[in-house]
């Protein structure tokens, strides 16, 4: 038995690893009742699975540019999912389709809380001792901590 | 024989895996739902091109996923922008009284907003404020209104 026939197996082995595991994951958004069950059971076939199906392909093609190709993809994909998943899970939240109690943690909820029963003075006040220490970070540049707040710069240290 | 029947398992595991996503896309109560399952259905796709290029050693096809990995995350990102701006009213088929009280809503905004693209408006200093102020106060007190009622039904059709 050769390497070449070692790594054609390994490659099958992970191409069927891969694709069952995205058979499984695809039985589990269909079956899940929650949003957030189904983003977990969505981030499988997503990352692991395609990671093993790559492995897989470059085991069975062994050329050094497609696995540097494969490689990128492996790459992008790490790099896009958490962001359509932070995406969707945010969207999820802020229109109420993600129910508070279901969760073990939900510190957003928390947060939001706290945020609402902040009188408006508190929060100007929080504002105000957030834009001193800024002024006070950078002192030589002021106005580009907020630039979009007329009123805070023109009372700030360097702002005239 | 053993590889072509290891290979046409993948293939079936992977269409049966897509089959059933779409079945999710279709049911999915809301979009983000569908956006969770056209997440999937893409690394469904992804897997088949892999394996189709495993099989057949076509090293040509490696690019399209990539391109399929890219194209994957703009869509549900879009997607999912767009679903963070859809309210509870616009999620079903408005009844036809709903729909009269969402135009007067925009009606009323739309008159809220006419005097300041009206350079001629305030030439006076005492008659057009004398004039519009009421018709404001009207406009904002039947906006609210209509606001409160249309969150009513939403809470009463949710439940």
């Amino acid at each position: 038995m050769s390497l070449t026939d070692i790594a054609d197996i390994a490659g099958m082995v992970l191409l069927v690893l891969g694709s069952t595991l995205t058979l499984v994951a695809a039985i589990a958004v269909l079956r899940f009742q929650d949003l957030l069950s189904r983003m977990h059971a969505a981030t499988k076939p997503q990352v692991l699975g395609l990671t093993l199906m790559m492995a897989g392909l470059a085991l069975s093609v062994r050329n050094p540019v497609v696995v540097w190709t494969l490689v990128l993809v492996v790459a992008f994909q790490l790099i896009t999912a958490p962001i359509s998943a932070h995406m969707v899970g945010r969207a999820g939240y802020r229109t109420g389709k993600v129910n508070s109690e279901a969760l073990v943690v939900d510190e957003l909820t928390q947060d939001l809380e706290a945020s609402e029963n902040l009188s408006d003075e508190e929060v100007e006040r929080r504002i105000a001792v957030l834009d001193r220490d800024l002024a006070r970070s950078d002192g030589a540049r002021p106005d580009d901590g907020r630039p979009h707040d007329g009123r805070h710069d023109a009372t700030g240290p360097g702002g005239l | 024989m053993t590889a072509t029947l290891v290979f046409a398992y993948c293939l079936v595991a992977i269409g049966v895996a897509a089959l059933v996503a779409i079945v999710r896309m279709e049911k999915g109560p809301t979009m983000l739902d569908r956006v969770v399952a056209l997440d999937v259905v893409t690394a469904a796709v992804l897997g088949a091109v892999a394996l189709i290029s495993a099989r057949s050693g076509r090293t040509d096809l490696v690019p399209v996923l990539v391109v399929l990995a890219i194209v994957g995350f703009v869509g549900s990102v879009t997607i999912a922008r767009f679903a963070a701006v859809e309210a509870p009213e616009e999620a079903r088929i408005l009844t036809k009284e709903e729909l009269a009280e969402v135009l007067a809503r925009e009606h009323a905004l739309s008159d809220e907003d006419a005097p300041v693209h009206d350079p001629d408006a305030d030439d006076g200093p005492d008659g057009p404020d004398g004039q519009d102020r009421p018709d404001a106060d009207d406009d904002e007190a039947e906006a609210r209104s209509l606001d409160a009622r249309l969150d009513g039904d939403a809470q009463e059709g949710g439940r």
